[in-house]
């Protein structure tokens, strides 16, 4: 029995990808809402609702990039020079999101604001970035001779602008329904409000990237069934599911947080989440660098993607399941008396 | 082609002050998370109130430490994309499975504890809180493990073939990962964080002493300071040695370059002060021990020179002959501090000498300074290769432009500096404080003010917008 080992990769980082934007969407959304918050203590209890699980979140983002140079070292080296300066100014909000969960109650005076803003800041300057990359791969990249062959502010359009801008909004949604789970009293009741908010933002900014990738990208359009202006509907129905779940996942928040449920918004979140992320890869698949070079191409020779499956199989289950403990040791809503700090 | 060659020394800095910034992390918590699992395993063992007022004490500071590691960490994962994207296109089929074998095996495992290690004190017992500790301090060597893998790999590469594309691909795996430089490279880094921590770990307890004599967390600490260094400072002298010696048969250049000898010759001399000069191909100013070359091989053995490879092959001799001598230099301090104290120790002293206490103190920092200066070593005495023999580092830089290299180089000079400054202010103020017994007692949920158990900050006034 011999394995299609790069289809198996390209499942895997995908499945990483997916994993990193549910669990780190959350935990930079908590930062996008930083700005919204009453006062210190509330800040506190945001930040201690994440605090525990932040790092493993973010450890997934590693293993996108690192599963990506492994698995697809054609595909790293094309896309990163791609999205140059958006991935280093992801990586800059990334730093000072990161070290402001410890600095921020290090500081005194002058140093505590100062890191409360830099968690604010660092939190939507990430989300933004990962918003222009993204857009960035919807868009494709050019590549000649299997090299970026592309401008340095190819990244940096109305469309790419506008996946940027709706990605801050959905991780907002995210953190503002995991805060809806872990909080009480009053911060819930803020929460919800900024479920509401975010929510229909989210929902506008869905369709409104929705149809403007039709516009920009006749080859996903295509995929769609949309076809100079007509909708074939043989192409569009096996993919009606997609656009469905989104529904129901705006749905679902929105029941919920009439409701006043705690724990019901943030599914209807991550369904919004896959249903998104599905579109994508319905647009993208078979490409790991659009639209030119797709995984098979990019792929690393066997013997390495043999090696990692190996132990991959063994790992990743362990990993999944401490992470899984970790959460469950956290488990509960987080107060002020809970004091990690 | 000047914007090409603009781009890759950029490259090469960012790269440079990248990884030296973030090696200081490692170097640091790969020593503190074993010494925290020690002092945690030590107090559930026998109960002594000192332990548990040292691991909580030393906790804070690694949690600082770490998650600067962490966060400058994942920079170097990304960068060997966004600037060494031909590297990785060359040879990410060998080097690709090291790292994502780090990743799987290290990072989630040090991350997922962390947060229980750091919160989680009342949420689970004590037992499998240790657990979590130790499992956070084996997941820091693990890293350590595999990244030493790979960048041994790069050094001295073994178990590959060149496709005719240019690509390498591996032909064995396990010839790869233990490849001939691995396991000395692996012990004398291992060995070097945990000198680095003892380093720490004694200067701040030299300094808390030096206040107060009677202080016994200090006293502790101090010795058990004293102990490793007066074991591994030695250890890591004749580790430090036989890498040398795997350079002489594997990266002769590398060698030659920190000796500065330009000549291929037996009987070489011990070159102890010089200024090496690639112009003239030959050393200024050079204070020299005849037949002193016996430190590194036979008076009879030929050892090759610098003569033996073009001026383009050749390393930046100055760097690499001075941040040997640099880093040499500091481990035979180490040696001494460490005599010096299992003598004072011996003579149970080391808490009234006034002078070796300082001495300790101004010692403090010397494993940050021999880390990196080993680093640099290391890493500029095989330039011009990236992969030793394989690929020349101008042939793996990314197809940037210069332009976005020098943006990039300026946004992490300032947040580094930023985050750099903030981190050594807040760990400086935690030694400076020094540990207290019961300041920060975890105690049950609900009968605790908020601020504890790992940080008690001051209150704030009304409107404060922090």
């Amino acid at each position: 029995m011999s394995l299609d080992l790069p289809l198996i990769w390209a499942g895997l980082i995908a499945t990483g990808v997916l994993l990193y934007v549910l669990l780190d969407g959350f935990d930079l959304g908590v930062g996008i809402l930083f700005p919204f918050s009453r006062n210190k203590e509330d800040r506190d209890v945001m930040m201690n609702t994440v605090a525990p699980v932040w790092d493993g979140n973010e450890t997934w983002l590693v293993l996108g990039g690192g599963g990506l140079l492994a698995a697809f070292p054609l595909a790293y080296s094309i896309v990163m020079p791609a999205f140059y300066l958006p991935v280093i100014l992801m990586l800059a909000g990334l730093i000072l999101r990161g070290v402001a969960f410890e600095f921020r109650f290090r500081g005194q005076r002058r140093g505590r604001p100062f890191w409360t803003a830099m968690f604010a800041f660092g939190s939507i300057l990430a989300a933004f970035a990962q918003g222009l990359i993204l857009g960035g791969f919807i868009q494709g990249i050019e590549v000649v001779d299997d090299r970026f062959a592309g401008g340095t502010f190819d990244w940096f359009t109305p469309y790419t602008l506008l996946v940027a801008a709706g990605l801050v909004c959905g991780y907002a949604l995210l953190g503002a329904a995991w805060l809806m789970w872990k909080t009480a009293d009053e911060l819930h009741g803020d929460a919800r409000r900024w479920a509401v908010i975010s929510g229909v933002l989210t929902a506008l900014f869905l369709v409104g990237v929705s149809l403007s990738t039709l516009v920009v990208h006749p080859v996903v359009a295509e995929r769609w069934g949309w076809t100079g202006g007509g909708l074939d509907f043989g192409r569009f129905l096996p993919l009606a599911w997609i656009p469905l779940l989104g529904l129901i996942g705006l749905g679902l928040v929105g029941w919920g947080v009439r409701r006043a449920s705690h724990g019901w918004p943030f599914v209807g979140a991550v369904l919004v989440f896959l249903s998104g992320y599905a579109g994508l890869a319905a647009g993208f698949f078979p490409y790991v660098a659009p639209y030119s070079v797709d995984f098979r191409a990019a792929a690393a020779p066997d013997n390495a993607l043999a090696l990692m499956l190996v132990g991959t199989v063994v790992i990743l289950p362990l990993i999944l399941a401490y992470t899984g403990w970790v959460y469950w040791v956290f488990r509960g809503k987080v107060t002020p008396e809970a004091g990690y700090h | 082609m000047a914007l090409e060659y603009d781009a890759l020394i950029l490259s090469r800095l960012q790269f440079a002050f990248t990884v030296a910034f973030h090696i200081l992390f490692p170097a640091f918590t790969i020593g503190l998370a074993a010494y925290l699992a020690v002092l945690e395993g030590l107090w559930l063992r026998t109960k002594r109130e000192a332990y548990k007022t040292l691991y909580l004490f030393w906790v804070k500071v690694f949690a600082i430490s770490f998650g600067m590691g962490v966060v400058s960490g994942i920079v170097l994962s990304y960068q060997f994309g966004t600037n060494w994207s031909e590297f990785i296109r060359l040879t990410g089929g060998v080097i690709g499975p090291l790292l994502a074998y780090e990743v799987l095996t290290a990072f989630f495992l040090e991350a997922s504890f962390l947060g229980v290690m750091l919160f989680g004190w009342k949420k689970v017992g004590p037992r499998l809180h240790f657990l979590a500790t130790c499992l956070v301090a084996i997941g820091t060597s693990i890293s350590a493990f595999w990244i030493l893998s790979a960048n041994s790999w790069m050094q001295t590469p073994a178990g590959y073939e060149v496709l005719a594309d240019g690509r390498i691909v591996a032909t064995s795996f396990m010839e790869a990962i233990f490849n001939p430089s691995f396991p000395t490279r692996l012990a004398h880094m291992l060995i070097a964080a945990f000198l680095t921590t003892a380093l720490v770990v004694g200067a701040a307890s030299a300094f808390q002493l030096l206040r107060n004599r009677g202080q016994e967390e200090s006293r502790l600490a101090l010795k058990m300071a004293i102990g490793l260094i007066a074991v591994l400072a030695p250890v890591q002298v004749l580790v430090g040695h036989e890498s040398g010696l795997v350079a002489k048969d594997h990266q002769p250049q590398k060698l030659a370059a920190i000796e500065a000898y330009w000549e291929t010759d037996a009987n070489h001399p011990l070159i102890l002060f010089a200024i090496p000069d690639r112009a003239t191909q030959s050393n200024h100013f050079e204070l020299a021990i005849p037949g002193g070359g016996v430190l590194v091989a036979p008076a009879d053995e030929v050892v090759t020179g610098l003569d033996a490879f073009a001026p383009e092959d050749q390393p930046p001799v100055f760097i690499v002959f001075w941040s040997f001598r640099v880093m040499v230099g500091l481990g035979v301090l180490m040696l001494g501090l460490g005599l010096w104290g299992a003598w004072l120790v011996w003579r149970k002293r080391f808490a009234d000498d006034r002078l070796f206490l300082r001495f300790a103190v101004l010692m403090g920092p010397s494993g940050f300074v021999a880390v990196v200066a080993g680093w640099v070593v290391t890493e500029v005495g095989r330039q011009p290769w990236v992969v030793q023999g394989l690929v020349r580092t101008a042939d793996a830089v990314s197809p940037v432009t210069a332009g976005s290299v020098a943006t990039s180089l300026l946004i992490y000079v300032t947040v580094y500096a930023i985050v750099f400054v903030a981190g050594a202010i807040y760990v400086l103020r935690l030694l400076r404080e020094g540990p207290v017994a019961g300041a920060a007692e975890p105690k049950p949920e609900g009968q605790r003010a908020p601020g504890t158990p790992l940080a008690a900050a001051p209150e704030d006034a009304p409107g404060d917008p922090s």
